[in-house]
C-alpha cells in the first residue's frame, strides 16, 4: 500500500534568525475563508467611518493681501510656489510649503484682472483694469531661502500700454505667444509692445481665455454675450461660437483629453463639451447654488475643481454629474479663482476675503511620506469602499456632508423648484397629443444656437 | 500530449470556476452605458485574478496532502493504524497515540482552528490545555464538578467548558475569567468565529447567543423541544444547528425567534450532526441506524448510510468520521460524486465508548474522545495540506496571534450577517410587489364560488330515522352560510371602520352646537 501523511517540518515554516522577516503562506482557497462578503462589508463600513474621522481638508490660510483675490497662476516648473493677484494691484508670489510671500510685484495701478506663466516658468504675465500688460522675471533659485522675511520686490521686465482694460490672459502651453482678452482678443508675444493678432466676433467684451494644452493654437474665449468662441491661430478668423442661455465664468480644457473642455456657467452649472462637437454638452455638473466663478482641471484629467459665488469650493469628477466633495469655511467669503496643484494633491482658492487657503484634494489623505504598507492598506481600503458603496449604510457614511444653512436651503429650494418645473412638464405632455410637446434634454436646453 | 493538455485544461477550469465564486453577471439587459462599461472592466479583471489565484494553486501551494492507496486485492478500510505506522516517518508517528485516564470519565475535545492546541474535558471535572506540536501538556485543572463539554473561543487564550450548573470562560492558565449564569445548565456549547458568538444549549432547551468580546446576550431563545446533545455549527454560514429527540433538525440564527429551518430527518432522535466545510452538506445520524446526507441547498437527501453513529465529523477535505461504541468509521467520496463510502475503520480497545471524534485541521489526524481517555489516529488524506497564514497559522508567534486578534476583532461580523445564504449580502433584493386589496367585484366573485363550493359538498345520509327531509335542508343551509360567513364579516368590518372614520371626519367638521345631529344620523 502507498501512504503519505501531512508532516509539516518547523524549520520549513518558521524563519531562521529573529533578524529574517516572518514566512507567510498563501492560499486563496473560498473554502477556507468563511464569510467572505459579510466580513468585506464590514471592512467597507470601518473604511467609510475612517474616512471620515480622518477627513481633515483645510490645511491653511495664505494671509497677505489687502483686498479681495481676483486671480491666481501656477508655475508649470515649479511645483511649490504660486502666484496671486488681488483688486489693489498687488501681485505675490506664494510659497505654499511655508505658506508665505517669497516675492512681490508691485506696479499695477488698478485690479489686476489676469495672471499667467510661461511656459518654461521664467516670466509672469499680467494684465489689468489700468489698460497695461507687464512682463515679470520670476525669482528662480533663491525662492528656497525663506529667512529672508521681508518680501523681495521685483521690477517688471516690460510694460506695454493698449487700449481697454483687460480681463483676462493665458499662456500658450508650447510657444511664446499669450493672449489677452478684454475688448477683442489680443495674441501677444514677449518681445513686442503691441498685439501681434486681434481677434474680433461680436460686439461684447470677452471674459476669460484658455489655451488648449494639446493643439498649442487653440484657444477657447468665452463672451458677456454668453457665447463661447473657439480660435485658430494659424486662420485669421474665429473657428467656432456657441451661444448659451447664461454667460460662462471661466474655461478650462482638460490636460489629458485636450480635445474636451469644461465651462463655469452664471447658472449654477458646469457644462463640459467636446470642442469637435458643440451642438450639445457633454456633461452637466449640478451642485453649485450660485454663479460658478472659476474652474481648473487636476493635472491626472480625472477630476476638476470649481470656486463659486456661494462661498464654497467643491471637486468633481471629470464625467461625473454631482460634486464629489465641497470646501466651506465660515471665513471663507466669495470664491473667485481656484486651482488645482501640479501634483494633483491640494486645492488652492483664493476669495473675497483677501485669503488664498490650500485645502487637500483628497479630504482624508495621509500627507507626507508613505510607507508601502501603508499605501497598500489604503489601497485596499478605497477598494473595498468603493465596492459596497451602493448600499445604505455605507452610502449614507460616504455621501455625507456638513454643509452651512444657507447653502443647504438654497439647495433645497433649487431642488424643489426644479422638481416643480420638470413635473409641470411632465404633465403638459401627458395631456397632450403625443409628440407635441418635446422634453429637450438638459444637454442641449442650455445651448441656444451653434455657430460656425 | 494533447490529451494530457486537454485534461490540464479541464482541471484548470474546474479550479477557476472554484474562484470565481459563482456566475458573472448578466449585463446584457443595463440600459446605463456608463455603468454597463465599469461593470464588463470589473468582471474582466474578476476573471484574471481567478486564473492567477488557480494557476498559484496548480504551481506555488508548498505542501501536497496525504494520501492512501491499496494495492492488489487490498482495501483500504481493512488497513490498520499499526500497518499505516510502519510506512510513515517518525515525526507523524508521534500523533498516533492512546492517552488511558480511566477515572475521569468520557473525554469531549477541542482544537483551537489552527489546529495547534487542544482541550480536553473529561466528566468528573477533569480540563487539560495540551499543545499538540510538542506534545506537552500546558496546564491541567480539576474543577470537582461534571463538565459536559469545552470549547476554545477564538485563539488557544481562552476557552469555555459547560460545567454542572453554568458555563464558564477559563484562561490558557486555567485560571477561571467568567461564569456566565444566564445560560442555565448546558449540555453543548459552539463558538461562532467570526461573530464572536458563544451559542449554547441547555437542558431546559434554551438557546442562548452571548458575545463574547462585550459580554452581551445577543439572543435568548426556547426551542420548544426539549433537551438535545446534537448541536452543531455551519462554519459556511455560521448558523446553529440542533437535532431534537422527535427527529427533527432546527437551524437557529440569533436575530429571530423562530428557527430558520425545520426539517424531520429521522423516524427517531437525531443522535449528531455534522456538517461539510463547504456549507452544502450536512450529516445526520439516528438512533434507527441510519445515517443520511443531506444536501442543504435543496434540503434533500442525497444519501442513506446504514450504521449507527454516535457522533460525526467532517474533516477539511471532506471525510467523514462516524463513530460509535468502540469503532470508528470514516466515509470519503473519491468519485467527486458525493458518494460516500467506505475509507478506513479503526476499532479502539473493546468496552471503551467513543464519546467525540474530531479531526485536526490541517494535519491528517483524528482526535478520538473517549470513555477511557482520548486517541489520536493517521487518517491520511484528511487535512488541508496548505494553510494561509492570514487565516490560520500552526507555526503562530505570540505577535502574529496578538495581532491577527486585533484584526478579527476589527472585523467582527454583527450577528444580522447570520442568513442561510451568506452570499446574498450586498445584493440587491428584489422588489416586493404590493399584494393588490380585492376589488368589490372580485369579493363578490369569490364569495359566489365559495358559495358555490358549498353547494357541491355531499351530506352524509344519516339512518335510523334521523335523515329527515326538514333536517336535511337546515344542514345545507348552515354549510352554505358557513362558508359566506368570513365574507360577511369582512363587509361588516370595512363598513365599521368607513363609519369610524366618516364620523370622526363629520365631528371636527360640525361645529358643536350641531354635533348631537352628527352623531345621529352616523347612527
Amino acid at each position: 500500500m502507498k501512504v503519505k501523511v501531512i508532516s509539516r517540518s518547523t524549520d520549513e515554516f518558521t524563519r531562521e534568525r529573529s533578524q529574517d522577516l516572518q514566512r507567510v503562506f498563501r492560499n486563496f482557497d473560498p473554502t477556507l475563508r468563511t464569510q467572505e462578503k459579510a466580513v468585506e462589508y464590514v471592512r467597507a463600513l470601518n473604511a467609510a467611518k475612517l474616512d471620515k474621522i480622518f477627513a481633515r481638508p483645510f490645511i491653511g490660510a495664505m494671509d497677505g493681501h489687502r483686498d479681495s483675490i481676483k486671480c491666481m497662476a501656477k508655475n508649470p516648473s515649479y511645483l511649490k510656489g504660486i502666484f496671486s493677484g488681488s483688486d489693489d494691484g498687488d501681485i505675490r508670489l506664494w510659497d505654499i510649503a511655508s505658506r508665505r510671500t517669497v516675492c512681490q510685484f508691485p506696479g499695477h495701478q488698478g485690479a489686476v484682472q489676469g495672471l499667467t506663466v510661461s511656459t518654461d516658468g521664467s516670466i509672469l504675465v499680467s494684465c489689468g483694469s489700468d489698460c497695461t500688460v507687464r512682463l515679470w522675471n520670476v525669482p528662480g533659485a533663491t525662492l528656497a531661502d525663506s529667512d529672508n522675511l521681508s518680501d523681495n520686490s521685483a521690477k517688471a521686465l516690460a510694460v506695454y500700454v493698449w487700449k481697454n482694460a483687460f480681463r483676462a490672459v493665458d499662456h500658450q502651453w508650447d510657444g511664446d505667444l499669450f493672449a489677452t482678452a478684454g475688448a477683442q482678443v489680443d495674441i501677444w508675444n514677449h518681445n513686442r509692445s503691441q498685439p501681434v493678432n486681434t481677434f474680433d466676433w461680436g460686439t461684447d467684451t470677452t471674459i476669460s481665455v484658455r489655451f488648449n494644452p494639446g493643439e498649442p493654437n487653440i484657444l477657447a474665449t468665452s463672451a458677456n454675450d454668453r457665447s463661447i468662441t473657439l480660435y485658430d491661430l494659424r486662420m485669421s478668423s474665429p473657428a467656432r461660437k456657441v451661444i448659451m442661455r447664461t454667460k460662462a465664468n471661466s474655461i478650462a480644457w482638460n490636460p489629458m483629453e485636450p480635445l474636451n473642455f469644461t465651462v463655469a456657467n452664471e447658472d449654477c452649472n458646469c457644462y463640459s463639451y467636446d470642442a469637435r462637437k458643440l451642438d450639445e454638452a457633454k456633461c452637466v455638473h449640478k451642485d453649485h447654488v450660485s454663479a460658478v466663478m472659476d474652474i481648473d482641471f487636476s493635472p491626472t484629467g480625472r477630476e476638476f475643481v470649481t470656486g463659486s459665488y456661494d462661498r464654497t469650493v467643491r471637486i468633481f469628477q471629470y464625467n461625473g454629474g454631482h460634486s464629489r466633495e465641497i470646501y466651506h469655511t465660515k471665513r471663507m467669503q466669495r470664491v473667485f479663482c481656484v486651482k488645482y496643484s501640479s501634483d494633483a494633491s491640494y486645492v488652492i482658492s483664493g476669495s473675497d476675503d483677501t485669503n488664498l487657503r490650500l485645502w487637500k484634494a483628497k479630504a482624508s489623505e495621509q500627507l507626507g511620506v508613505v510607507l508601502p504598507r501603508e499605501r497598500k492598506k489604503h489601497e485596499y481600503l478605497e477598494a473595498v469602499k468603493n465596492r459596497y458603496k451602493h448600499l445604505p449604510e455605507v452610502k449614507r457614511i460616504v455621501r455625507h456632508r456638513h454643509l452651512p444653512k444657507p447653502i443647504y436651503k438654497a439647495a433645497n429650494l433649487r431642488r424643489t423648484m426644479i422638481e416643480a418645473e420638470r413635473r409641470k412638464e411632465q404633465r403638459r405632455k401627458a395631456h397632450s397629443a403625443p409628440g407635441s410637446v418635446v422634453t429637450e434634454s438638459i444637454r442641449k436646453r442650455r445651448i441656444i444656437k451653434e455657430v460656425e | 500530449m494533447g490529451a494530457k493538455e486537454e485534461n490540464g485544461d479541464g482541471e484548470m477550469d474546474q479550479t477557476v470556476k472554484k474562484y470565481l465564486r459563482g456566475e458573472a453577471a448578466n449585463l446584457e439587459g443595463l440600459q446605463d452605458k456608463k455603468l454597463k462599461g465599469q461593470l464588463a472592466i470589473r468582471e474582466e479583471l474578476y476573471g484574471k485574478s481567478a486564473k492567477a489565484a488557480a494557476k498559484i494553486e496548480k504551481w506555488l501551494l508548498p505542501s501536497e496532502g496525504g494520501y492512501l492507496e491499496a494495492e492488489g486485492i487490498e482495501k483500504t478500510w481493512r488497513i490498520k493504524q499499526e500497518s499505516i505506522a510502519r510506512e510513515v516517518d517518525i515525526l507523524s508517528l508521534r500523533n498516533q497515540y492512546d492517552i488511558i485516564l480511566p477515572e475521569l470519565g468520557p473525554y469531549t475535545l477541542d482544537f483551537t482552528p489552527n489546529g495547534r492546541y487542544m482541550a480536553a474535558a473529561g466528566r468528573k471535572g477533569h480540563l487539560a490545555v495540551v499543545d499538540m506540536k510538542t506534545l506537552s501538556l500546558i496546564k491541567e485543572i480539576q474543577v470537582r464538578e461534571t463538565v459536559r463539554d469545552v470549547v476554545y473561543l477564538h485563539n488557544e487564550l481562552f476557552f469555555a467548558a459547560a460545567q454542572k450548573k453554568y458555563p464558564y470562560i477559563y484562561n490558557r492558565d486555567g485560571t477561571e475569567l467568567h461564569c456566565l449564569k444566564e445560560h442555565g445548565a448546558v449540555s453543548r456549547l459552539q463558538f461562532l468565529k467570526n461573530h464572536f458568538l458563544l451559542a449554547s444549549i441547555n437542558k431546559l432547551g434554551q438557546l442562548h447567543y452571548q458575545d463574547v468580546t462585550m459580554g452581551e446576550m445577543v439572543g435568548n431563545y426556547r426551542t420548544g423541544s426539549g433537551r438535545t446533545d446534537a448541536m452543531q455549527v455551519n462554519p459556511f454560514n455560521g448558523v446553529v444547528a440542533l437535532g431534537h429527540s422527535s427527529g427533527t433538525v432546527t437551524m437557529w440564527k440569533p436575530t429571530s425567534a423562530a428557527p430558520l429551518v425545520k426539517m424531520l430527518c429521522h423516524p427517531g432522535p437525531v443522535s449528531s450532526l455534522a456538517f461539510h466545510p463547504n456549507g452544502h452538506l450536512m450529516a445526520t445520524s439516528g438512533k434507527e441506524k441510519k445515517i443520511k446526507i443531506w444536501d442543504l441547498r435543496k434540503f434533500e437527501v442525497i444519501q442513506t448510510l446504514s450504521g449507527h453513529a454516535k457522533t460525526l465529523n467532517f474533516s477539511q477535505k471532506g471525510l467523514l468520521a462516524a463513530g460509535t461504541g468502540s469503532f470508528v468509521q470514516i466515509l470519503g467520496d473519491f468519485s467527486g460524486s458525493q458518494n460516500y463510502s467506505r475509507y478506513m475503520s479503526h476499532s479502539i480497545s473493546k468496552g471503551y465508548q467513543v464519546g467525540k471524534v474530531l479531526f485536526r485541521p490541517y494535519e491528517d489526524v483524528l482526535g478520538i474522545g473517549h470513555s477511557m481517555g482520548w486517541s489520536s489516529i493517521l487518517i491520511p488524506g484528511s487535512g488541508e495540506p496548505n494553510f494561509d497564514s492570514w487565516v490560520a497559522n500552526p507555526f503562530e508567534t505570540s505577535k502574529q496571534r496578538r495581532e491577527k486578534e486585533v484584526h478579527s476583532l476589527l472585523d467582527k461580523l454583527p450577528p444580522e450577517t447570520i442568513m442561510l445564504d451568506p452570499t446574498k449580502v450586498g445584493t440587491v433584493r428584489p422588489a416586493r410587489k404590493k399584494e393588490k386589496k380585492p376589488t368589490k367585484e372580485e369579493r363578490e366573485a369569490e364569495m359566489e364560488a365559495a358559495v358555490e363550493a358549498a353547494k357541491d359538498t355531499d351530506i352524509k345520509k344519516k339512518t335510523k330515522g334521523r335523515n329527515k327531509p326538514s333536517k336535511r335542508a337546515q344542514r345545507r343551509k348552515e354549510i352554505i352560510d358557513r362558508a359566506k360567513r368570513p365574507f360577511l364579516e369582512h363587509r361588516v368590518e370595512e363598513q365599521e371602520t368607513f363609519r369610524k372614520k366618516h364620523k370622526t371626519n363629520m365631528e371636527t367638521e360640525m361645529p358643536k352646537s350641531l354635533q348631537r345631529f352628527v352623531r345621529q344620523k352616523a347612527t
